[in-house]
This record gives C-alpha cells, sequence and structure tokens, in this order.
C-alpha cells in the first residue's frame, strides 16, 4: 500500500529509510549513543532500536539542550538517522542540520508533519522524504 | 513574513565584523528563519553549554570559531567542562579523551567568556536579573533563570548559545516575549501534607512528575503551603526540565510572574486542570529508582552543582561520622563554590566524613567512573532520570538524608515515613 504526505519543510533534503516511529519525545542526550546510533533511554519505547539510516519519527525533544550537540556528533559520525520527521519544528534538530550544513556541507533533512499524518506512521514502513517536503510511504 | 535584520545584523552576515562573527550570525539567521522570528533582539547575557566535551564535531565547531578569533559580545558564564582540570586523574578518565575535552575547554575561554564552569550560573554573580533578555543553554539553568528569576532565554541548544554571544542576538521568539510566558495548565496540589512539602526530596519528586505530564509546555503550580527556598525550586525546574521539555515554570505566590494564578495565566484560560494526590507523586518517586537492590558503591550530590547554602546544610549531617569503607561519596559544585564552602568553614565536615569533591564537571558528561561502580544513589532526579541511560548504571533516589545514612550503612536505606 502507498500513501503520501505533504509535510512542511524545516530543512530540505532527499532520504529513505525503514521507518522508526514513536509517540514520546526524546533528549538525544542521554537518548541516542552517536557511536553507534542506538537508542539508549532505558525509559524510552524505543530503547534498544539502531536509528542509523532509518527514518526516525518523533513528535520533539524533550530535556537536555545538549541534544543538539549529538545529533551533530551523530551526523559527522555517519550514526544518524537518514531524516526525522516531527509534529512541531524542533529547534534543536534543526540547528544540528544547520550546524552540519555550515561545517559539512551535509545537513540532515528534516520535515514536520500533521498530528493526524504523523499518526498514519508505523514503524518498518518503507519511507521516501522529498526535498519539497513530500513523505512517501510503502508498507 | 521574512526576518528583517538590522544594519549590523547584515554587516555582520557579510563578514564586515570577520569571520566567526559571520558564522555565528549565518546560524543565528538560518535559525530565526525556521523558527519563524520575524527580527531578532539584543541579549545582555549568555551561558554557554556548548562546553561540554561530546565528540569531535562540538570540537571542531569550537576550535575552527577560536581559530577565528571569535569573541563574546556580552558577559557569558560557561557550563561545565569535560574535565576537573586538576583532580581528573584520580578518576577513570581516559588520557586521550582528557586532552580533547580539554581543548574545548581552551577554545571557549579563548573567547573572552568567564571560566565558572558550572551548570548553576545562577547562583554565581552573572545571575542575570529580573526581565534581561538572555540566551542561555542547559536545561536546569534555563528553566531557572525563567522562572525564579523572570529573565528571559528561550531554551537555546549547544552550539547556538555561543553563537548569540557572539553576535549579542537572538531571535525575537518563544519565551523572550511577554505573551509567550503565559501558564498553560494548572497542577493543584491536593492534601499534600506540609512535612513532606518541607522536605527536600519532595521538590525533585514534583518536578519529575509535573515535567512528565506537561512535556514543553508552560506549567502552574498552585496549592504549596509552604514557601520553598531557592534550592528546593533548582532541583524542581532540573527534574522537570529531565522528564519533559519544561523551559518555565510559574508557581503561584511564589514565582516572580505568578503573584497571583490570573498573573501567571495573563488573562488565557488553561487548556488543562491536573490534580496531584499523594499517591501519584509516589509513584514518580519510585520511579526515579532504577534498581531492585540494596547494593552501594558511591553517592553523588550535586546535580545542579553544590551551592554554598547545600554546603552548609550537608555539613552538620556529617559531623562526627564516617562513610562506610566500601562507598564513595561524591559533591559536585564549581571552584568558585567549593572555594567559598571552604572559607565559610564547611569543607571540614565533609573531609572527615570521607566525602570527595569534584569541581566544574559532572559524573554524567565526564567518563569518571571506574567499571567497579555500578550502584549510585543521589538527592537529584536529573541525576537519576539520564543515569540508566548515559552511564547504564543503577541509581536509586533519596533526600539528602538518606543519601548520608546510606553512605554510612553501606548500603541503600530510605526513610519512608514522609511518603507513607
Amino acid at each position: 500500500m502507498g500513501l503520501t504526505l505533504q509535510g512542511k519543510v524545516v530543512i530540505a533534503g532527499k532520504a529513505q529509510g525503514s521507518a522508526l516511529v514513536s509517540r514520546d519525545p526524546l533528549s538525544f542526550w542521554g537518548g541516542y549513543d552517536w557511536k553507534t546510533g542506538e537508542i539508549i533511554d532505558r525509559r524510552h519505547p524505543l530503547s534498544g532500536f539502531i536509528a542509523k539510516g532509518r527514518v526516525l519519527a518523533l513528535p520533539f525533544t524533550r530535556g537536555s539542550s545538549t541534544t543538539t550537540a549529538v545529533l551533530l556528533e551523530a551526523i559527522r559520525a555517519g550514526t544518524a538517522p537518514a531524516a526525522i520527521l516531527t509534529t512541531d519544528i524542533d529547534f534543536f534538530f534543526a540547528l544540528a542540520s544547520v550546524v552540519a550544513d555550515e561545517l559539512y556541507a551535509a545537513p540532515l533533512p528534516l520535515v514536520v508533519l500533521t498530528e493526524e499524518d504523523f499518526a498514519t506512521l508505523k514503524t518498518d514502513d518503507t519511507v521516501e522524504v522529498l526535498s519539497n517536503g513530500e513523505v512517501n510511504i510503502q508498507r | 513574513m521574512p526576518l528583517t535584520l538590522s544594519t549590523r545584523d547584515q554587516e555582520m552576515l557579510h563578514g564586515a565584523h570577520g569571520e566567526a562573527a559571520k558564522i555565528a550570525m549565518t546560524i543565528v539567521t538560518r535559525m530565526a528563519e525556521v523558527s519563524g522570528a520575524k527580527e531578532l533582539l539584543d541579549i545582555t547575557g549568555a551561558h554557554i553549554d556548548s562546553t561540554v566535551y561530546i565528540g569531535d564535531a562540538g570540537l571542531e565547531f569550537a576550535e575552527r570559531l577560536a581559530r577565528l578569533g571569535a569573541k563574546v559580545a556580552v558577559p557569558t558564564s560557561l557550563n561545565v567542562s569535560g574535565l576537573d582540570e586538576h583532580h581528573w586523574k584520580e578518576w577513570a578518565v581516559p588520557s586521550d579523551w582528557a586532552r580533547q575535552a580539554y581543548r574545548q575547554m581552551v577554545a571557549y575561554q579563548s573567547m573572552g567568556t568567564v571560566p565558572t564552569w558550572t551548570c548553576a550560573p545562577y547562583q554565581t554573580e552573572m545571575r542575570p536579573s529580573f526581565g534581561q533578555q538572555v540566551a542561555w543553554g542547559e536545561s536546569n539553568a534555563i528553566v531557572f533563570a525563567n522562572s525564579v528569576i523572570g529573565a528571559r532565554t528561550e531554551r537555546y541548544p549547544d552550539l547556538f548559545d555561543i553563537c548569540c554571544a557572539i553576535t549579542a542576538r537572538a531571535p525575537a521568539i518563544g519565551l523572550h516575549l511577554t505573551e509567550n510566558r503565559a501558564g498553560q495548565l494548572i497542577f493543584r496540589l491536593q492534601d499534600i501534607p506540609t512535612v513532606l512539602q518541607q522536605s527536600d526530596d519532595f521538590y525533585p519528586v514534583l518536578g519529575h512528575f509535573i515535567g512528565k505530564h506537561t512535556l514543553d509546555k508552560i506549567p502552574i503550580i498552585d496549592g504549596l503551603t509552604v514557601i520553598p527556598n531557592e534550592d528546593h525550586l533548582k532541583s524542581f525546574g532540573a527534574a522537570a526540565a529531565s522528564s519533559g521539555g519544561v523551559a518555565l515554570f510559574h508557581m503561584v505566590g511564589i514565582t516572580p510572574e505568578a503573584q497571583t494564578l490570573e498573573a501567571a495565566l495573563q488573562g488565557n484560560h488553561p487548556t488543562q486542570i491536573i490534580d496531584i494526590p499523594l499517591n501519584q507523586l509516589r509513584e514518580s518517586r519510585r520511579e526515579l529508582t532504577h534498581t531492585n537492590s540494596t547494593e552501594l558503591h558511591m553517592v553523588v550530590l550535586g546535580s545542579p552543582h553544590f551551592s554554598l547554602a547545600e554546603f552548609k546544610r550537608l555539613a552538620p549531617m556529617l559531623r562526627g561520622k564516617r562513610k562506610h569503607p566500601d562507598v564513595k561519596f561524591l559533591v559536585t559544585s564549581s571552584r568558585a563554590m567549593t572555594q567559598l564552602a571552604q572559607k565559610a568553614g564547611y569543607l571540614g565536615d565533609l573531609e572527615s566524613f570521607g566525602a570527595q569533591i569534584t569541581v566544574d564537571t559532572c559524573i554524567l558528561t565526564s567518563p569518571m567512573l571506574p567499571e567497579t561502580i555500578q550502584n549510585l544513589m543521589t538527592n537529584s532526579a536529573k541525576f537519576a532520570y539520564y543515569t540508566p541511560g548515559l552511564l547504564n548504571k543503577k541509581i536509586a533516589f533519596g533526600s539528602l538524608q538518606d543519601c548520608v545514612n546510606s553512605a554510612v550503612a553501606g548500603r541503600i536505606l530510605r526513610d519512608e515515613s514522609l511518603w507513607a
């Protein structure tokens, strides 16, 4: 089954990957191991999953202001998600992507979906993110 | 509506104020556009969380700015570093890691900042004033500055704080603006015994609960029957900014923008009113403990960094006692606060008890704990929240007195009577 969602571009870019979805926000500091791409917040439903190369869908970040620094390390180390989908513009994710663009010319695609569209996403969907904010889903 | 920039902003963006200011202004303006700001505003202070060494990307960013001659344009304090410069060798910090963390300290110090090296800058002379526009990083510092002091900062991440400090500008968004500071949710305490509200472990537990149920909204807390002290509010905010994304809270009759409930709401209707009965707080307290055993290797205090008042409170609890030989007892603080505590005569009791002090850093940001230490105890909800994920160790939460009693006994002891 195919489905196309129109999201709002925060940082434009193309990406493809298998979806990893949670409705629970996550702090990357203490929540994301940038050396491996594993989600390590033991209180989070995605604990133990490897997000490297996947399309990560989280409503927004929580807690620590170090989330940006951890995501930037992951982008540099090649352990970041392929793209991140949120339900609101997340300043912390966006900054990591902007700085990665300025330092390494490697921005991470970020797209905002409405709550309703976000709710249609399922882990293991095959997701393609386009530069215009279009999100194509195959399951 | 597009972003309007001042003449000086545009000069910076085009490199007229140097290459470092150009990078900083590029990042500030790109983020202002992402967040829908119409303009930038002047800030008159900054607190830099980017000092925490995470890896090579953050170090490259810092050293690139430093090499290009970056200088801060406003009084700027520095958050914890990755290293206790003088004592790291007493712990398990790998020396190559220490070298990198030290390089990051040097880079940020070279920018004309004040080397406060603390996550509690609001308890130093760099404390901002009511209404002051600042750009602060570090979640516990942000929530304290906004809520307890009434200074104004957005929840700024690492790497952005320094860009604001270099340009003296920040996007005119979010909590910088009065209309965005109104409380949204009301939490009402219901029949919580006053004696429990006077206990120091009540505030981190309440903060943990409220953060979890508020997420990124602005909570109003109503119904406290005691006036919490500054360290209570500090532990409350740190907890709420860990379990949720709380950057501003109002406590009716206590915090400066909440003289009344109506003032805190700015005339709006709350989106939700949530009653907090005692049994829900008991559940929150249980959540902060991530172990089933009473085994104890180390007690850690000082997240956020211990204040002078906390040293003063701790000292008599330790007097005439000695910790169990198999348990370490660590207090983390800033070097300035530790020197004040020394001068005030509070450290003698810590020494004779067998306590250790680490300054300028934090067990969560420095790889200082050896493998032999697996079971920790703390009075901080923030430590309790992050320890399982960041350090992969077991943690128990208790009051300050519980922590002291456990360190003496050599196993985790908690007084349940107040929570019964």
